[in-house]
């Protein structure tokens, strides 16, 4: 892959092209971005992903330049923008509420921007056909906003954004309005302009799976703060704290104390009367140091007998089951109380299937296959 | 629908008599043949006739279309400038005073203002007439047309104006191509009431014309006190017609307005 290859964030020579530097915004006594620093990198496909209300539209809109921070700077290519006002930033963006122009057919909202450029009439009509196929939207060109669907809408607004080809795109949830077959499609065809254009995107999306798929990086936010900046694998796999675990994907939580038990690992009590957790922390952990273990469902593993093999079981039985066509989600009450959730492959029939309803079975996962939080 | 109840139909004759039976009235009377206002003589337009060769009146119907397009041209450029500053401008020093100011004159008496126009007009010199009520009128209607325009430009989303900024427009090229086209029925109808406001305008008129220019409503109203004639009536019976076929086109013009935007958003959820 070649995100795995693109990594300018580790190189510490690479200028990141934005830089925020202990932004702060706020609307009265409101603290809508609370001392933000992050560094988005030339052709970095940057994915926010936060829950509602906690700041990804402001932070594009001071990108954009329709809001100021109230402390701290941003600059672009090294330049402070503060002074730049809007139609001289070499930055779009596509809005959240799509905000066509209503009074002009589909056509001209996208050739709208086209045509404040040096561009010659000829180049505009082609570069509109273009996008208009991209979006699939050839049928629609003569139609008003009004008189088109949501997601048709939505199309316009990514597509007038993309037309003018700028340094920097900024997509505010450019794809939620969209069937999945349609969104996968764009995804790609968003990562396609990427890959030729070499633009930078910034991307705000709800859809998690989403940010998965697009982003060389993910912030995760929260109350106007960045939790954590990694690259997606690492956002799930080694969240650096509960929040991050808990929003990116399904995970189970539990919480103990971890003790050392040699060769870097710790083993956490979590429960009376079982065995400890055994786990491999990244950093040192004080000893009875309160922690939280966090494990993905589909690594832990489900099976009739005992795991032998895995320095990890428990047993308990069979609440419930969730059956979502390509897998499987048990989730497992253990005799302390917990609801432990496993996932498995369907990988045949359901008719088949080994487990059910009430059974008793037990639930394994390796030393290395969980987190531990520390906070 | 409903039948109407015997109360129902009282109210609704009662009504439409209050409104409309003294304006029967002088519209029979104008085809009077009789110079007598009051007693009836027969079918007649020989009023009409006369109303056309009457100098006096023409000169005063002339100046006030003068005075019309002029005030509400002016009024509809200031009012729409003031409503797009108090409502786009955001927080600026003295805006409360400045959005007071600009509806003062919607609830201050008209004889107030004219008075005060007239005084201001005397004490800086100018000459009296048609310029000075254009003033005057500007003046007085610029406030409507920006409560109607601010009204339209509260209700729409202020970030179709951001997306023109970001595609590359000019603060005043962002004006010029998207807010105005969208707001421009209100412009419309903000500049049809100021004209209107101005073809009725009597009181402020009267404080801040001259000798030389004078306005329908003044005319009629300094000949109504030599005693009515049927030509008055004639004339009136014109700017009833006049005005009516201005509302009704504009509630038809209006309402078609609405009913093919509701029709093409049905369409757009169907489809
Ligand atoms: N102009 C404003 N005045 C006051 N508060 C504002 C303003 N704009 C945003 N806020 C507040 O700032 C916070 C962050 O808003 P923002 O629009 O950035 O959220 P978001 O992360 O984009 O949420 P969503 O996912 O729902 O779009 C919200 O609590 C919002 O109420
Ligand atoms: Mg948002």
């Amino acid at each position: 892959m070649a995100q795995s290859v693109f990594a300018p964030w580790a190189d510490p020579n690479e200028k990141p092209l934005i830089q925020f530097r202990n932004v702060t915004k706020r609307f009265g006594d409101f603290t809508a971005i609370d001392d933000l620093t992050l560094d988005i990198f030339r052709r970095e496909f940057f994915a926010l992903l936060g829950p509602s209300g906690c700041g990804k539209t402001t932070l594009m809109r001071m990108l954009a330049g329709f809001e100021a921070p109230t402390e701290g700077t941003i600059t672009l290519d090294g330049k402070d923008i503060s002074p730049v006002p809007p139609h001289k930033r070499e930055v779009n963006m596509m809005f959240q509420s799509y905000a066509l122009f209503p009074h002009l057919t589909v056509y001209d909202n996208i050739a709208f921007g086209l045509k404040r450029s040096d561009m010659s009439r000829d180049e505009i009509a082609a570069r509109v056909e273009q996008m208009l196929k991209m979006v699939q939207l050839q049928k629609f060109a003569r139609r008003k906003p009004h008189q088109i669907s949501g997601g048709q809408r939505q199309r316009v607004a990514l597509a007038r954004s993309l037309a003018k080809a700028p340094k920097l795109l900024l997509l505010d949830e450019p794809l939620g309005a969209l069937d999945r077959k349609l969104r996968e499609e764009t995804q790609f065809e968003l990562m396609d302009i990427q890959e030729k254009t070499g633009t930078t995107f910034v991307i705000v999306t709800h859809d998690q799976e989403e940010a998965m798929t697009v982003a060389s990086r993910v912030a995760v936010m929260d109350h106007g703060k960045v939790i954590q900046v990694d690259t997606p694998d690492r956002i799930y796999e080694t969240p650096n704290c509960v929040y991050v675990a808990d929003f990116i994907g399904d995970v189970n939580l539990i919480e103990g104390n971890a003790y050392p038990a040699g060769d870097d690992r710790v083993s956490i009590e979590w429960a009376e009367g079982q065995p400890g957790i055994i786990a491999t922390p990244a950093g040192a952990v004080e000893a009875g140091a309160r922690i939280t273990f966090a494990i993905r469902p589909e690594k832990v593993a489900i099976c009739r007998d005992r795991p032998e093999d895995l320095p990890n079981a428990v047993r308990g039985r069979i609440l419930d089951i969730a059956y979502l066509g390509n897998i499987s989600t048990y989730h497992v009450a253990l005799p302390s109380g917990h609801v432990i959730k496993a996932q498995t492959a369907n990988d045949r029939r359901i008719a088949r299937r080994s487990f059910t309803w009430e059974d008793e079975v037990w639930l394994g996962w390796t030393a290395t296959a969980g987190v531990v939080l520390t906070q | 629908m409903r039948r109407l109840t015997w109360f129902n139909a009282t109210s609704l004759t009662l009504g439409f008599a209050f409104l409309y039976l003294p304006m029967l009235i002088l519209i029979v009377f104008s085809f009077n043949a009789s110079k007598l206002v009051t007693v009836w003589a027969g079918f007649s337009t020989q009023w009409y006739g006369e109303l056309l060769r009457n100098e006096a009146f023409l000169d005063a119907a002339w100046v006030t279309l003068k005075v019309g397009l002029a005030s509400s041209t002016l009024a509809t450029v200031l009012g729409t400038m003031a409503a797009y500053v108090m409502v786009r401008g955001g927080r600026f020093f003295g805006r409360t005073l400045f959005s007071g100011m600009i509806y003062a004159p919607l609830v201050m008496p008209e004889v107030i203002t004219g008075l005060s126009l007239l005084l201001l007009f005397i004490s800086i010199g100018l000459d009296r007439g048609v310029f000075t009520i254009v003033l005057a009128h500007t003046t007085f209607s610029m406030c409507y047309v920006s409560v109607v325009v601010s009204s339209r430009l509260v209700s729409f989303d202020r970030s179709i104006e951001e997306a023109a900024l970001d595609l590359g427009c000019t603060p005043f090229d962002a004006f010029r191509s998207v807010t105005l086209p969208i707001i421009a029925p209100a412009v419309i109808s903000g500049w049809l009431l100021a004209f209107t406001l101005s073809l009725d305008d009597l009181v402020i008129a009267s404080f801040t014309a001259g000798p030389s220019a004078t306005t329908l409503p003044i005319k009629i109203f300094s000949s109504v006190r030599l005693g009515v004639s049927p030509e008055i009536n004639a004339l009136s019976t014109i700017m009833i017609g006049i005005v009516a076929v201005g509302v009704i086109t504009a509630s038809l013009v209006s309402k078609r307005m609405i009913a093919r935007q509701a029709r093409d958003e049905q369409q757009a959820v169907h489809s």
